[in-house]
């Protein structure tokens, strides 16, 4: 399978409608959808991704309830586009190829099959789906930084050659220091670059997703997300509306027109944030202890349901080694840190 | 009750080592299609095993009245119709689901004569107890499982099609467990050392639901649970939380589970794989018990 040609040196896929679900608890409106659709195609943005933060099929007790149907939300944006195209997220393990379908019908163009880095043989029955529906793809390897570069490379093969045409250093807790990242765009470059794009999806947990971005695109990086005002899990990722304006500066074409980005930053997305995310004592320990980003809202609930600091259940869960995807443990972890306390 | 495993890699032989404890299975036979470790180590039990396949077991002089199937779905779909003809009784590991559902302690007494029984996936074995344990008390609108599997305790057949997994998972949830609506999600973790398998289940409840009764029930099905897979424990108290809006007006139970494998064969860590093979050799033991009471019941 080709890859798509790319218009532009760097190409932002911006996240803010799946990866903000996540900070807006999964609460998003057709409207908000609508709007910041309408604001993103008309900036140039050529990929918008929407669904729940967890993928389609996430909306669970486990991560979240949707409160609107997601292929309601996917076919909003659909209608909105002018240029524009729909990208969705799968987990595999969460979502399942019947969802795919779905999200198919109801106007997505793009998927982006996620696992765990070390566990890309989960995915080709999703890629070989998704080449079925004429879907282009993107193969995220999360949590990045928990496996070398060298295995990081070879999960992208295992991905590439089901069918992925754009595997991504997932940098799920905005851990990767930016030495760290180099490395392993460098691995995911030398191992497919000839045959597949490499991409970047970055946190702000440590404050280094803009600039790991621009390290990126110096190795050979082609596709970049980004979200409006960061919206996303944890400290949220990279905002669109910065990253647009740095390689703006830097002379890395994206086809992004930057006022109309931070138009649509401060006058669409800013009104609905719940709260702006930020590198609070929590955001930070996740991308210091490695913690998948999205736990945060749900160790603030634990946290106040179970009397015992979110922070401590953030270090306590990147102590454990958990994945994407277990925020049940989060709960199981309070209640063995009030165990704890309470000496039983 | 003589019985054969067909399949003698890592499952296989982990059932092989549970049914020796059997005071009402005698495993007669092991059967693979190549020469193996698991074939070596039956006949170093002393059982008769072979790499022909089938074909060898089915023109055994006294073949087995029940066989496990330990192989593949494929395999199975292939190997089911010639044990129906034998009159030969099919516990199936497979995800290949041609039989009734089952769950020992939920609906193993309900299918003892059914000819093929599957058993579900290892995050249902785990799960379907505590979802029936709620649903015997008050209605479950809704329940959702997620099991977290050690990344090594998930072979390749798992991984090559997970949405079998989440979608049967779901399905038996409902149709085993009692719930109008199921959900099932899957999580392989990599963490060295592995991981002993987690399971969480939640169930929606109803704003009137009697906690304490939910809770009782909760603690009954992990006793029983804990007869064929000793390290099935609660991790905490089951959790309730109110009702929410956004639950559609439902509260919520929580139960948070640890299932630790016996360590027959296969680690303690993959209790995913152990409650697979003891729920298997459950369903097995009471299929034997119902033959042996019937028989006696016929002398008598």
């Amino acid at each position: 399978m080709n890859r798509p040609e790319l218009r532009h040196d760097v190409r932002i896929i911006d996240t803010t409608l799946r990866d903000g679900s996540h900070a807006m608890a999964h609460r998003f409106t057709e409207d908000e959808v609508r709007q910041t659709v309408r604001a993103l195609d008309r900036a140039g943005i050529e990929v918008i991704e929407v669904a729940h933060g967890d993928g389609i099929g996430g909306s669970s007790f486990n991560y979240g309830f949707s409160a609107t149907d997601e292929m309601t939300l996917i076919a909003a944006a659909r209608d909105e586009t002018k240029q524009a195209r729909i990208a969705v997220l799968l987990v595999p393990g969460i979502g399942t190829v019947e969802d795919l379908r779905r999200a198919r019908d109801a106007g997505a163009d793009m998927v982006r099959v996620a696992t765990h880095c070390t566990e890309a043989d989960v995915s080709p029955q999703h890629f070989a789906a998704a080449r079925e529906l004429g879907m282009e793809t993107v193969g995220f390897l999360m949590m990045a930084h928990r496996t070398s570069p060298e295995e990081l490379a070879k999960q992208a093969r295992i991905m590439v050659d089901a069918g992925c045409q754009c595997p991504y250093v997932t940098d799920s807790a905005g851990a990767l220091l930016m030495h760290e990242a180099k490395a392993r765009f460098e691995a995911l470059v030398a191992e497919v670059g000839d045959e597949a794009w490499v991409g970047y999806h970055g946190h702000q947990n440590l404050s280094l997703g803009v600039a790991n971005s621009v390290i990126a695109h110096e190795a050979g990086v082609r596709s970049i997300d980004g979200s409006l005002c960061a919206l996303g899990a944890g400290a949220g990722n990279s905002p669109t509306e910065v990253l647009a304006a740095v390689f703006d500066r830097l002379g890395v074409s994206t086809g992004l027109d930057v006022s109309a980005l931070l138009d649509a930053a401060e006058e669409v997305v800013r009104p609905y944030l719940p709260r702006w995310p930020k590198m609070d004592r929590n955001a930070i320990v996740q991308g210091w202890a490695g913690v998948y980003s999205s736990f945060l809202l749900h160790a603030e609930r634990a946290a106040e349901r179970y009397k015992v600091p979110a922070h401590e259940i953030l270090r306590r869960c990147g102590e454990l080694g958990f994945v994407g995807g277990q925020e049940d443990m989060i709960i199981d972890v309070a209640l063995g840190l009030v165990a704890e306390r309470d000496g039983s | 009750m003589m019985a054969a495993i067909v399949g003698p890699g890592n499952i296989g032989t982990d059932l092989l080592e549970k049914l020796r404890r059997s005071s009402v299975i005698d495993v007669g036979y092991v059967v693979g299609v190549v020469e193996s470790d698991g074939l070596a180590r039956a006949r170093s039990r002393g059982v008769s095993a072979s790499a022909e396949g089938i074909d060898w077991l089915l023109r055994q002089d006294h073949p087995p009245e029940l066989v496990f199937e330990a192989t593949s779905a494929r395999a199975h779909v292939e190997n089911a119709p010639r044990y129906a003809e034998a009159g030969i009784q099919a516990v199936d590991l497979t995800p290949a689901h041609l039989g009734p559902m089952v769950s020992p302690p939920v609906n193993g007494a309900e299918h003892l004569d059914s000819p093929n029984l599957s058993m579900i996936t290892c995050g249902g074995q785990a799960t379907i107890p505590i979802v029936h344990a709620v649903s015997r008390v008050t209605p479950v609108d809704y329940a959702e499982i997620v099991a977290s599997v050690a990344s090594r305790g998930a072979g390749p057949g798992t991984r090559a099609n997970i949405d079998e997994f989440t979608e049967t998972t779901a399905r038996a949830v409902e149709a085993v467990g009692g719930a109008r609506k199921g959900k099932a999600i899957i999580i392989l973790n990599p963490v060295e050392p592995p991981m002993i398998m987690r399971d969480t289940v939640y169930c929606s409840i109803g704003a009137d639901a009697d906690h304490e009764a939910v809770s009782a029930s909760i603690q009954a099905m992990v006793t029983e649970v804990q007869q064929y897979v000793p390290g099935y424990t609660l991790r905490a108290e089951p959790q309730f939380d109110e009702v929410r809006s956004e639950w559609n007006g439902l509260g919520r139970v929580a139960v948070f589970l640890e299932v630790r494998g016996n360590g027959d064969y296969l680690p303690p860590w993959a209790g995913n794989l152990d409650i697979m093979t003891a729920a298997a050799a459950r369903v097995g033991e009471l299929i034997a018990a119902a033959k042996l009471a019937q028989k006696a019941g016929v002398r008598a």
